[in-house]
């Protein structure tokens, strides 16, 4: 495949008078594994979330596969496209969210299954068959009846990306997927997601484990205020940062 | 002369009437329940994720409608819309003043479910490329509903005993009968009391079967 995957230009975006990302430029190459770091108000996740819609965005184009998402300019005007479109584009991508975020009153296998009934249109047997594998392939296969409130932390996660890749995005986006976790259960669903980057997914995460962003990223992002302050090969960065505010960062992260 | 009837002959004297009058208290309570649930979910929804306009548009009915007595509204669309033009029989006056009444109330409860569901629910639901309809339907409307059992229960509870205003009218409901069979006995009391009791029987009902809803959706 040719071109980049995800072309993110020119990206503005505003809360009121406070402007949370001032400008980024980003491309992302069929099955790399992008890790964001930076301190917390620096944009790393609104980034995230002006991917797939979650956020709207005043200024710039964010394009997968050259496709515009979310708006489209026609005669100078910039327009929000309809619902149904931006929908669509969601499915695009797979999100994974900080607070997991299942449906509490459907199971693992159920909340895994329901996008591929609405959204893909398979039906019941389709679905559960690749439901279940997919839960297989978290490790949660005897766990598909059971519903998230019967499941700790990091399985819920698992369910969740689950629920996210079963969808086949061509784009994954992991935003501080172990933040709400206790330290025990990180290891597990970092488990999961370094094979899905084994399997080549593109992924962009948002994340605070340096250890895991220097081992399994092919490139790091340094979000400063707004603007992308660094990026590159995370052993070079990780060794040698290029700028002030790259090396404090550095510093006061924990590597564990 | 033939002896003084007992309470029970007279009940069983009167009871096609009192039967008829039940009947039409369920009626009025069904319809105005059902139809106030439809029009109070969709202002719920408005109230909730509508446009300023339309959200202000929607306060605007539900804060006029709540702040207005129930037999206001029940005298109100029997007189002023006749007068309007609208000819409606007193049934159906009724049972719209119930409806509006009804909608207001369950505007405000879905409104409060929807808006105590974690917002990271409906970006769940967005990410995997579900409409807003969808999201409704499938994620967002069935933890609402589970929310706002309880209040919606006790909305239909308050719709069956507005019900009897409906005699001011002239509708021929359980209290409006009981009177009338009153004015034939004289026995007061004991044919209230037994109007009394077959308001809590359907009451009772509705309770039960809002428990039975409220377990059967609960989480396991």
């Amino acid at each position: 495949m040719h071109g980049n995957l995800l072309e993110i230009h020119g990206l503005h975006k505003r809360y009121g008078s406070v402007e949370v990302l001032k400008g980024v430029d980003c491309n992302v190459a069929h099955g790399e594994v992008i890790s964001i770091i930076g301190s917390s108000g620096s944009g790393k996740t609104t980034m995230l979330r002006c991917v797939n819609m979650l956020e709207e965005f005043e200024g710039g184009t964010i394009r997968i596969d050259g496709e515009e998402i979310g708006y489209a300019t026609a005669g100078g005007e910039r327009r929000r496209k309809p619902e149904k479109e931006i929908a669509r584009q969601r499915a695009l991508t797979g999100m994974a969210f900080q607070q997991f975020n299942l449906f509490p009153h459907m199971t693992a296998l159920q909340n895994v299954t329901l996008g591929l009934r609405l959204v893909k249109k398979m039906s019941r047997e389709e679905s559960q068959a690749l439901g279940e594998t997919w839960l297989d392939r978290v490790g949660l296969l005897s766990r598909k009846d059971h519903y998230p409130s019967g499941l700790s932390g990091g399985q819920q996660q698992r369910v969740a990306i689950a629920r996210a890749i079963a969808m086949s995005p061509r784009l994954m986006l992991f935003d501080e997927v172990t933040s709400a976790l206790d330290p025990e259960l990180v290891a597990e669903v970092l488990q999961v997601v370094r094979s899905l980057a084994d399997d080549g997914m593109t992924m962009l995460l948002v994340t605070h484990e340096m250890r895991f962003a220097y081992e399994v990223s092919s490139r790091v992002i340094f979000m400063n205020q707004g603007r992308i302050g660094e990026e590159g090969n995370p052993k070079m960065m990780f060794a040698s940062p290029k700028t002030e505010r790259l090396a404090e960062f550095l510093k006061s992260s924990r590597f564990d | 002369m033939n002896p003084p009837a007992t309470f029970s002959e007279l009940v069983w004297l009167a009871r096609w009437p009192l039967l008829y009058g039940l009947g039409t208290t369920v009626a009025i309570s069904l319809l105005a329940i059902i139809g106030g649930t439809v029009l109070g979910t969709l202002l719920g929804l408005v109230l909730t994720y509508g446009s300023r306009a339309s959200r202000f548009g929607a306060r605007l009915y539900t804060d006029f409608v709540r702040g207005t007595p129930v037999l206001v509204l029940v005298l109100a669309s029997f007189y002023i819309l006749g007068v309007a033009g609208l000819d409606l029989s007193a049934f159906q006056a009724g049972v719209l003043a119930l409806t509006v009444f009804c909608s207001s109330h369950v505007g405000e409860v879905t409104r409060g479910a929807l808006q105590s569901i974690h917002k990271g629910q409906g970006e769940a639901a967005k990410a995997i490329g579900l409409t807003f309809s969808q999201s409704f339907r499938h994620v967002l409307g069935p933890q609402a509903l589970r929310l706002a059992l309880p209040a919606l229960i006790n909305t239909a509870v308050e719709m069956v005993k507005a019900s009897t205003l409906l005699s001011v009218i002239g509708v021929a409901e359980l209290l409006l009968r009981t009177q009338e069979v009153i004015s034939r006995t004289f026995q007061s009391l004991e044919f209230y009391l037994l109007a009394g009791f077959l308001y809590f029987a359907v009451n009772y009902a509705i309770e039960r079967l809002g428990r039975y809803v409220e377990r059967r959706t609960s989480l396991a």
